[in-house]
């Protein structure tokens, strides 16, 4: 019988490259910049690297095909490394082939990183692409906002909510993101906004307006990973260890079956019950420290808030509301901005969850440090679309948690 | 048993341009367009063209109709393709059988009558045909033809036996090279010779001796034609030439000028549906089509046609309306103005044959599975059951949706992704006896609400332009059925 993840890896070290407009900076740069600073953080040499998980979404955009360019630009020893993608929750799936390699002992030290270059697009969002060559016959032409705004109506709709009540809700969650946002060196969006610049921006898919969307980003994140003794033995104390990791993948039933209602992740709330069971907690509400969640849209972070049974079902806008979300609040959530304000490059996005629990728990988050100490922090990293996607949660907490 | 018309059914785009929107654009540069605007004209919106404009025609001549179609005759004189048969992939939509003969007949403003006609002499023995003319009508910006065309499709469906609504008395063809306007495979729009000329030598000249040799046949007199669907010249010129063949002036039809415009190859026949709608049984319709000479048909209505159940036809095509004001949209969607659309249209929108024709039963005819162990119905079908109950493997028959009741799931209005008209917009249907799918919409109001739980319908519209090749892809998009009531309302009663 399998036993899980729990206790078995722990994190060596983590590096995060700084997020934004890096006009003039290649993904090559941006992985060197993050792996650094986790080699650094670690106190390893590179050659002590058994096998690395490069995860893109949009490769295309930047390094292409395979795990050559991470191998590459980091000139690593010509050991094992693989690319992964899995739309947006690629990050996670990045930092799981690493935490696995370790868990199994196939190798003692293993490094996952992610990366992603958007900003040689010429616009804003993510770009335009095909989504296969029998999707593009049938889909509609969708675009990310579009996608996760269709929440909102079904949310109201189940809910008996007013679109005015509910966005009211939303725009405190861009806000809270931009508060936090502001107090993080590495953030790509450093401005507060208030409610009135939330409610007033332009549309872009209705109901959601400009600040309802998270930023698209270039920046890279990076963790190396590996067991507890290890750990002890390279002289690290106070261990981060992992507690749970939890994918869930549609199987088209949202999207071709009759019962789901459009309002909700269905696969995040199978990740949460196995991440929760995995990482033995048996009470969210009580027993988390801090979450970062997958916060592309405002919608998504206040749905999800539900489906991670920290808040009950039709009552995430009321927590929001009461600021049981904020920096100050008993669950804070993007304390460091999330994708938000910290942005989104997709690749990068679910280390860069990880990394600032990590921060948190070994209390360097800086002005941004939460007052409690961590135990259990959960990140949340969502691919791809309401109704198909893939959820991706992570629990990461005190060896002794 | 007398061979003639079963059913019938027509389509116009709801979009109306107002005349005057055109007129006031182009008045500075052609004074006399001043006084050609009033009224309104049919637009087809960005996503329809001749092709999607048949097959809702056809779909809604066939509606309600237990009769099997062994030929589609489609008359057009703005085909979107030169090489790949339209009526094939107008069948398909129609999700008629594949034994089927299909005719593109073209090149003529007759084109639809030269249909009928086609389908009549193929009619019986069982056999029943359909047909549809449809016409896009492509103009210059600032041209007459801008006015006074419009967009738009009538069907009929023929045959013999009980049912005959109409039947056929009498036909006669006169081919004469005669050339009003034309347009090439060079020319992108019509080249048009003066009106004058046109009635004057064209339609008094080439109708009346036909007229005659028609009503020789038929040992009618003109006297008792109560209907006259004359597709060309202003209803002066109509009246004109009704006096001339002997006909009362009260057969002479309304010429749609007003509130639709000229819809070209379709426009013989949608007077005709316009006709058989106010006629009683004994009225003798006559009807022609006019170019390079002319076609006549005479039918006389049967009993039958109080027994025909309720048809969507031109009164029930004119009522459904929308107005549009806006002259510039016109001229965006239909390419005759460049408009920045920004990065986010260059991506490429090219379309693999063989992926295209492995889907073209979900593609073209919307036809998605049923299990065949669960009774569970999906769309797209696919080899494993989407029921989490049932999950059998290579069990899904095919399952048609498109006459599918549905409702709304979850929508958005989208002015972030490319579309040649935006907002785009978008979301999840849910059909009634199972299955669910993500479409875009169609027709889409912007001053009446969508609401999650109303009705909706699917359309068969244009997905998208593959500019680089010249292809462009069709696909099922959710039209709204809107309703004075509100969805709860609805889910009340």
């Amino acid at each position: 019988m399998a036993s899980g993840i729990r206790d078995k890896v722990a994190i060596l070290g983590m590096g995060c490259s700084n997020f934004g407009e890096r006009w003039n900076n290649s993904a090559e740069d941006l992985m060197l910049e993050s792996f650094t600073e986790a080699l650094a953080d670690a106190g390893i040499e590179k050659e002590q690297i058994e096998a690395a998980w490069l995860a893109t979404a949009l490769e295309d955009q930047h390094v292409g095909k395979s795990a050559v360019p991470v191998a590459t630009a980091l000139r690593l020893p010509n050991i094992p490394a693989t690319r992964v993608e899995n739309y947006c929750a690629s990050g996670t799936e990045a930092f799981r082939g690493a935490v696995y390699a370790v868990a199994s002992g196939a190798c003692d030290i293993a490094l996952a990183i992610g990366v992603e270059k958007l900003k040689d697009t010429g616009y804003g969002g993510l770009p335009q692409r095909s989504r296969g060559t029998a999707n593009d016959l049938y889909w509609p032409n969708v675009s990310a906002p579009g996608s996760f705004a269709q929440l909102a109506s079904a949310y109201i709709n189940k809910h008996k909510m007013s679109m005015t009540d509910l966005k009211r809700a939303m725009a405190h969650v861009s806000v809270k993101s931009h508060d936090n946002g502001a107090l993080n060196p590495k953030a790509h969006l450093r401005r507060r906004i208030d409610i009135d610049k939330v409610l007033n921006a332009p549309m872009i898919a209705e109901p959601l307006g400009l600040f309802d969307c998270c930023g698209v980003s270039d920046g890279s994140a990076c963790a190396i990973v590996t067991t507890p003794e290890i750990a002890r033995q390279l002289g690290k104390k106070d261990l981060v260890t992992v507690k749970a990791l939890q994918i869930s993948v549609s199987n088209g039933s949202e999207l071709q079956y009759n019962d789901w209602d459009g309002s909700y992740f269905k696969t995040t709330r199978v990740a949460a019950q196995k991440a929760y069971k995995e990482a033995g907690i048996t009470n969210p509400r009580e027993e988390l420290s801090l979450i970062d969640v997958h916060d592309c849209f405002s919608v998504t972070e206040l749905v999800t808030m539900e489906d991670l049974y920290v808040s009950e079902e039709g009552r995430a806008s009321f927590d929001i509301l009461d600021g049981f979300y904020d920096a100050d609040g008993k669950i804070p959530c993007q304390i460091d901005g999330g994708l938000k304000c910290f942005g989104h490059p997709i690749g990068a996005t679910g280390l860069r969850m990880i990394y600032e629990m990590y921060l948190q728990m070994n209390g360097r988050a800086g002005e941004r440090q939460v007052a409690m100490e961590p135990r259990f922090c959960l990140t949340h990293n969502l691919g791809g679309f309401p109704s198909q996607n893939v959820s991706a949660i992570t629990i990461v907490g005190k060896e002794d948690a | 048993m007398a061979v003639g018309l079963l059913s019938y059914g027509a389509y116009l785009p709801q979009l109306r341009l107002q005349r005057k929107s055109i007129a006031d654009a182009h008045s500075w540069f052609d004074g006399s367009l001043r006084g050609l605007g009033r009224g309104e004209r049919t637009m087809a919106a960005w996503d329809e063209d001749t092709n999607t404009l048949a097959v809702e025609a056809g779909r809604r001549c066939l509606a309600g109709i237990d009769a099997s179609v062994s030929g589609l005759y489609l008359g057009s004189t703005s085909f979107p393709f030169l090489d790949r048969q339209n009526s094939g992939l107008v069948g398909e939509a129609l999700n008629l059988s594949s034994s089927l003969q299909t005719f593109d007949i073209a090149g003529s403003q007759k084109a639809g009558t030269s249909a009928l006609l086609a389908a009549l002499k193929g009619a019986g023995n069982g056999e029943n045909g359909l047909v549809i003319g449809a016409d896009k009508r492509r103009t210059k910006a600032a041209s007459r033809a801008e006015m006074n065309y419009g967009d738009g499709a009538a069907s009929l469906l023929v045959g013999e036996g009980e049912g005959v609504i109409a039947e056929l008395v009498a036909t006669h063809t006169e081919s004469v090279d005669f050339v009003d306007h034309f347009r090439t495979e060079e020319s992108g729009f019509d080249y048009v010779w003066e009106e004058r000329w046109l009635r004057d030598e064209g339609l008094m000249k080439i109708v009346p001796s036909a007229t005659q040799k028609l009503l020789e046949k038929s040992g009618v007199t003109s006297q008792d034609i109560t209907h006259f669907c004359c597709p060309v010249g202003s209803g002066r010129d109509q009246q004109g030439l009704a006096k001339k063949l002997g006909l009362n002036v009260e057969a002479v039809q309304d010429t749609l000028q007003a509130n639709c415009g000229n819809t070209g190859t379709a426009h013989s026949l949608l007077m005709l549906v316009g006709a058989l709608e106010a006629a009683q049984s004994g009225d003798l319709i006559l009807v022609l089509g006019f170019g390079q000479g002319c076609d006549l048909l005479l039918f006389r209505v049967t009993e039958a046609i109080a027994q025909l159940g309720e048809r969507v036809g031109l009164k029930a095509s004119l009522t459904t309306r929308v107005e549009e004001a806006n002259y510039t949209k016109f001229l965006s969607i239909n390419g005759l103005l460049e408009m920045e659309y920004g990065l986010r249209a260059e991506t490429d929108k090219d379309t693999r044959l063989t992926t295209y024709y492995r889907n073209r039963a979900l593609i073209n005819s919307f036809v998605g599975g049923k299990c065949s162990a669960c009774g569970t119905q999906q769309i797209p079908m696919t080899n494993v059951c989407v029921n989490p109950e049932c999950g059998a493997t290579s069990t899904q028959q095919p399952q048609p949706f498109k006459e599918a009741e549905a409702k709304l799931v979850s929508y958005t209005v989208d002015s972030l992704t490319y579309s040649p008209c935006p907002p785009a917009y978008y979301g999840m249907v849910q059909f009634k006896e199972g299955g669910r799918i993500m479409l875009d919409f169609a027709d889409v109001e912007p001053n009446k609400e969508l609401e999650v739980g109303m009705p909706m319908r699917v359309v068969f519209r244009i997905k998208d332009f593959d500019h680089k090749r010249g292809f462009k892809r069709y696909f099922w998009k959710a039209a709204p059925i809107y309703s004075t009531l509100s969805a709860k309302q609805q889910a009340e009663q």
